[in-house]
């Protein structure tokens, strides 16, 4: 018994590997392979799929877009979230709980529901078509998120911690940028790598809201399975780079992504 | 901990009160507007009462449509949460295997939506695709482009394969959290191992569980890009959940009306089922 539950996340994380090896194995395939043969890996190895991607401005820029808007959002995200959780840890106001409540409906608020709405709000004012708007559309899920993990990090934080800084002379701005925000870095982490993930995995949005100048990866993708019959390889390819990045920030926040998903509650 | 009261706290909240209110506010009330409204496509806009909101509530396309969302929802919910619990009690607490395998199990969770669609549609393919391939190659008729039972088994397997390691991470971070005092009392009192889990582990995930049941329950309730990719709600409407029958009367028909009152209802059902959920764990953490 104790030896088979040693296997049980060994057989999930080759359960969860084999569609990823299948994606890649198709990036290294030509289109005829794939269509031709079934087989475990490619007979005629190949790099064209990839060569594609990073010498076509409309596939690369693809990426570019994408990271743009990623990083003004995840930026954006928790500079406001931050003074907002420490209010929400710290303090009671008027409203507090009700503003608390109305700010996780807007997590729960499904894309498909604004997606008409925000196109029109955002043609309007001008924005249709840039990282920014495509940014700040994913503030509606990502702010009431990040409030919600600082908000859990900074009540781990003791108040003696405020209250001596106080007694020590410092204003509080000071306190806030020199002591606190270093005291939750780990949450400040956090909530920036989830931003960036729902920010980086959400399509219908950023789809809605862009259609050439900030036209993300996942958005050039749908459009060239449609467009030009249906070429895998390249699909499979352009899929495999945008697991990259997730790969990456991943690494960094590996220790503290469990506490992070308990919204720092644990 | 205690609070203070401090009214100049609302200063701090400004900021993000102003900038959701302008994404959530402006297309709701929007959204509010088409819903009692009739259009004939030439921007002149009638007063219609209640009437798109009788007409969905009436449709049968909406039951359906609902009917199949929560059919996922909870067939989903009753595999990932205690799957995840599962294998979070089977892993490692200490040495070097635990950051390899968060790290590859968080993998999923970072991948575009329409990339794990994709994905799982070259995966699913019954004449190229490993599964398919190896399914029929197993004596299984599977077809998951002609069959709705095949489509959805496999989108079942999709979203258990995409979202399970969340209930896996918040598991385990909930287990982690417990002291090691408490497993040497269970050992000196000759628990058994289910003793252990029923009146140790279970009690300290409850606040875990809530928040993962919370949040599987919302995102599989919104799931729009992942069935699209991998079925396009097809064959026939046998896979068309709430999001993608809502997107198809709204940017495809275009029949603002009915689509706006759908989008407000379907909201609604989220909003009152988390509300549940969300009065439940925040009694949990006053305890």
């Amino acid at each position: 018994m104790a030896r088979f539950s040693k296997l049980v996340p060994v057989l999930y994380i080759i359960f969860l590997m084999l569609p990823i090896y299948w994606l890649l194995n198709m990036s290294f395939k030509t289109t005829n392979e794939i269509l031709g043969t079934f087989s475990l890996w490619p007979n005629e190895f190949t790099l064209e799929n990839y060569r594609v991607i990073f010498t076509d401005p409309t596939w690369y820029m693809g990426y570019v877009n994408s990271l743009i808007y990623v990083s003004i959002n995840t930026v954006l995200s928790v500079a406001v979230a931050l003074p907002a959780a420490y209010a929400f840890s710290r303090y009671r106001f008027l409203g507090d709980k009700h503003l608390f409540f109305w700010l996780l409906t807007n997590r729960m608020a499904p894309p498909a529901v604004f997606a008409l709405p925000f196109f029109q709000l955002y043609s309007a004012v001008g924005l249709f078509d840039t990282h920014i708007a495509v940014a700040l559309a994913h503030t509606l899920f990502n702010i009431p998120l990040a409030v919600w993990i600082l908000e859990g990090f900074m009540s781990g934080v003791p108040k003696e911690l405020d209250e001596t800084a106080y007694v020590d002379g410092y204003p509080f701005w000071r306190f806030f940028v020199k002591i606190f925000i270093p005291t939750v870095a780990a949450g400040i982490g956090v909530a920036a790598f989830f931003c960036f993930m729902f920010s980086w995995v959400e399509l219908l949005l950023a789809k809605t809201l862009t259609a050439v100048d900030a036209k993300p990866i996942a958005a050039t993708m749908t459009k060239t399975a449609s467009s030009s019959g249906y070429e895998l390889g390249l699909l499979a390819a352009a899929g495999s780079l945008t697991i990259v990045p997730g790969a990456f920030v991943i690494y960094f926040v590996r220790n503290y992504i469990a506490k992070g998903f308990a919204l720092g509650r644990v | 901990m205690k609070k203070t009261l401090n009214h100049k706290a609302w200063l701090f909240v400004v900021p993000v009160v102003l900038l959701v209110a302008f994404n959530a506010v402006i297309p709701l009330m929007t959204v509010v507007n088409y819903s009692v409204q009739e259009t004939f496509g030439d921007n002149t806009f009638f007063w219609a009462g209640v009437m798109w909101f009788e007409q969905v509530l009436h449709s049968e396309r909406f039951h359906a449509s609902l009917g199949r969302q929560l059919i996922f929802t909870f067939t989903i919910l009753a595999i990932e949460i205690p799957l995840g619990v599962a294998i979070a009690l089977s892993m490692p607490r200490k040495g070097p295997w635990v950051s390899v395998c968060l790290v590859m199990m968080a993998l999923p969770l970072l991948i575009p939506w329409n990339v794990v669609g994709s994905m799982w549609n070259i995966f699913a393919l019954p004449d190229i695709g490993l599964m398919g391939y190896g399914l029929n190659a197993l004596g299984f008729d599977y077809n998951f482009t002609r069959q709705p039972g095949d489509a959805w088994f496999t989108l079942i397997i999709m979203d258990v394969w995409h979202w399970t390691s969340l209930v896996v991470l918040l598991a385990y971070a909930g287990l982690v959290s417990i002291p090691d005092a408490y497993y040497q009392a269970a050992k000196i009192d000759g628990a058994k191992s289910w003793a252990i889990f029923r009146y140790i582990q279970l009690p300290k995930l409850k606040r875990v569980l809530t928040i993962a049941v919370l949040l599987r329950f919302m995102d599989s309730f919104m799931i729009y890009t992942e069935p699209f990719v991998l079925t396009g709600g097809g064959p026939g409407n046998s896979t068309t959940l709430l999001s993608i029958d809502l997107v198809k009367i709204a940017l495809g028909q275009f029949d603002l009306g009915p689509a706006a009152a759908m989008s407000l209802i379907y909201f609604l059902i989220i909003l009152l089922l988390s509300w549940i959920f969300y009065t439940l764990m925040m009694r949990n953490e006053a305890q």
